[in-house]
């Protein structure tokens, strides 16, 4: 079985032994456990994404998939337990750090700033600005306005240049926070539930979209469409009450019992 | 289109009604039509609007709404206070008689240390920007590191502002207690009294509140002014782009209390006293109120504010003193149900309203060539 046979790479392949792990994953996860008011929302022994790897995660409810990205954008600190990233440990970084580390996130309800223009919220998006004077006395990069223009352009929101986000449909706000993650160009997107409250067209897109930056990028996909999940035909992980239930194809998967019984079957 | 004519169109409103404010109203008073009484109260709102316009750039622009901007304000006020009072009447070996007549001591009286500085004029001056500067850098830090926001900030700036207020009415802390700075006589040389100076203060008020305006324009059109929308929008979100949002809080934070304590330094020798009462809860949450009924996030409606708000309480004080209560009380429950985009709210609505009628004839027009 292909999945098992991952799960003994990981035990042989992690930092705790391997200083030549990095060579294969960028992001590698040892021994996390996330304990709330006593409950341990996420238990993991050892999980690795590999170097430009698209890896879905699925699993129902309250397994930890959130909790899972929380953890690895330093916006929850594990109880126990080390993250790795990019040849180095995280674990203690702050979000803020971990952002310019290279690690980027769209969350479950597309987060944009509603007061901005699309345009506005793109042009913050733009990596290498985040400091205060340059900003203060700074004037807007325009080289990088091409680039802005040609990512909304493939997304279909080159129209909505200058409209407030408040004013965007549901669809767009989802196609907005996903340019957003686009322009900051980080080695790892962290993407929670791209394709909730889609439309069947702008699902296709997504997908579409997510495989397009597999080439140079590495992904977490979190979603629960599993016609989406078909769509990325790629590596996933099954998490059940915090736990890796499983590891594997999507056709695979289909035929483990256990999943069915989890998750899948109903 | 419009954004840019638009943008031409309020920047020469702006530009009028501030050249309204400095060569207008002295030529009104050099005509004789008002008094130098009235060129002087003017002179003092437009101090308080100084105040407003640092604040809306804090709450309107980054939401965080601050309740100390009046401890900022007493901090300038103080800072030029104590300059007057070192030039007023002296008491004793040298003491400045506002001091002398709080002191327990009747012999063997020193001057504090601290009120040495105070003497010079360009230190005074300086440290009417610098102090409230260095509370709100502090205030700042420990706040917005630790992520203190919404209301809780509001009550933790509240709570500051009151213990400020307790320890500057203490006689013991030699700031003249709950008398306050008095006998004010003479600012840089020349006489407080005289028609000419109270003239010169307006001017100066009027150029600050100028200067005021510019900087907080500035701020709120760069990069920088987006990302304290941003801030306002969704603070969460923008750490996750990379920004660390307490420096761009701090910076705010303490612009606004350098502007603050501007308004402050121009509002004591206008008003001939300065007291801890402008410390109190009362004067936090009024200069809110001059910004909410203003709106927010618009600048000049700050100056609308509190320049509309300071005239009506003088007005009617001044017809039915006993109704002012009821009129603010009216005025905050108003805008906050009926107007939460305040006075600059109702204008642009007015303004679209008129601006669609021209429009829709200016099609007619059109149309009616067209048939022709």
């Amino acid at each position: 079985m292909k999945h098992t046979q991952r799960i003994e790479d990981y035990k042989n392949d992690s930092p705790k032994f391997s200083r030549l792990w990095s060579e294969r994953y960028l992001l590698f996860l040892e021994e996390i456990t996330a304990v709330f008011d006593g409950f341990k929302a996420l238990d993991i022994e050892a999980l690795g994404i590999e170097h430009n790897e698209l890896r879905v995660i699925i699993g129902p409810n309250g397994a930890g998939k959130t909790t899972l990205c929380d953890v690895v954008s330093g916006k929850t600190r594990p109880t126990t337990g080390s993250v790795y990233f990019d040849d180095a440990e995280i674990t203690h970084e702050s979000e803020t750090e971990i952002v310019l580390l290279g690690i980027g996130r769209k969350f479950q309800t597309p987060t944009v700033f509603d007061s901005l223009t699309t345009y506005e919220n793109m042009e913050l998006a733009l990596p290498g600005h985040q400091k205060l004077w340059p900003n203060l006395f700074g004037r807007a990069p325009a080289v990088e306005r091409d680039r802005i223009l040609e990512i909304l352009e493939r997304v279909g929101l080159a129209e909505e240049l200058n409209r407030e986000a408040k004013y965007l449909s549901h669809g767009q706000r989802q196609w907005l926070a996903i340019s957003v993650l686009i322009l900051s160009n980080p080695k790892l997107l962290l993407v929670d539930e791209p394709a909730a409250g889609l439309t069947d067209a702008e699902t296709a897109l997504t997908a579409e979209l997510l495989l397009e930056l597999k080439t140079d990028h590495t992904l977490i996909v979190i979603e629960h469409d599993m016609d989406f999940v078909r769509r990325l035909d790629s590596f996933v992980t099954v998490l059940n009450e915090g736990q890796v239930m499983a590891e594997g194809t999507l056709s695979k998967l289909q035929e483990n019992e256990e999943v069915i019984e989890a998750y899948l079957g109903r | 289109m419009t954004k840019s004519t638009q943008n031409l169109r309020t920047g020469i409103a702006g530009i009028s009604v501030f050249l309204i404010g400095l060569i207008g109203i002295p030529v009104l008073y050099f005509v004789g039509i008002i008094p130098i009484e009235t060129v002087n109260m003017l002179g003092r709102y437009m101090a308080f609007a100084i105040v407003a316009v640092g604040l809306d750039l804090l709450w309107g622009y980054t939401g965080i709404l601050s309740l100390c901007q009046a401890f900022f304000f007493a901090l300038g006020g103080y800072a030029m206070g104590m300059y007057l009072v070192h030039h007023g009447p002296l008491d004793g070996d040298g003491i400045p008689r506002a001091l002398y007549v709080v002191s327990s001591e009747v012999t063997g009286l020193t001057l504090p240390w601290f009120w040495k500085p105070f003497k010079y004029f360009p230190i005074a001056f300086l440290l009417g920007l610098a102090l409230p500067g260095i509370v709100a850098l502090l205030i700042g830090y420990f706040g917005f590191i630790s992520r203190v926001r919404g209301v809780y900030f509001a009550i933790l700036t509240q709570a500051i502002t009151v213990a400020a207020w307790l320890i500057f009415c203490l006689n013991n802390m030699k700031l003249c207690g709950t008398n306050g700075l008095t006998n004010f006589v003479t600012i840089a040389g020349f006489e407080l009294t005289h028609p000419n100076v109270k003239l010169g203060l307006y001017v100066s008020t009027v150029l600050s509140l100028g200067f005021a305006y510019i900087i907080c324009r500035y701020v709120a059109n760069s990069r920088l002014g987006r990302i304290l929308i941003a801030i306002r929008d969704n603070e969460n979100q923008l750490r996750f782009l990379g920004y660390k949002p307490h420096l761009f809080k701090m910076f705010v934070f303490v612009v606004a209390a350098m502007i603050g304590g501007l308004g402050g330094m121009l509002y004591a020798p206008q008003m001939g006293i300065f007291t801890p009462e402008y410390m109190t809860a009362k004067w936090s949450i009024l200069m809110v109120i001059w910004v909410a009924v203003g709106g927010r996030g618009t600048l000049s409606g700050a100056v609308l504010g509190a320049l509309v708000v300071n005239l009506s309480y003088n007005f009617i004080t001044s017809k039915a003193p006993d109704y002012w209560l009821f009129v603010q009380g009216t005025l905050f429950i108003g805008v906050v149900l009926l107007f939460p985009d305040g006075l600059m709210g109702i204008w642009k609505r007015l303004a679209m309203r008129i601006g669609n009628r021209l429009s829709t004839r200016e099609q007619v027009e059109i149309s009616n060539v067209d048939v022709a």
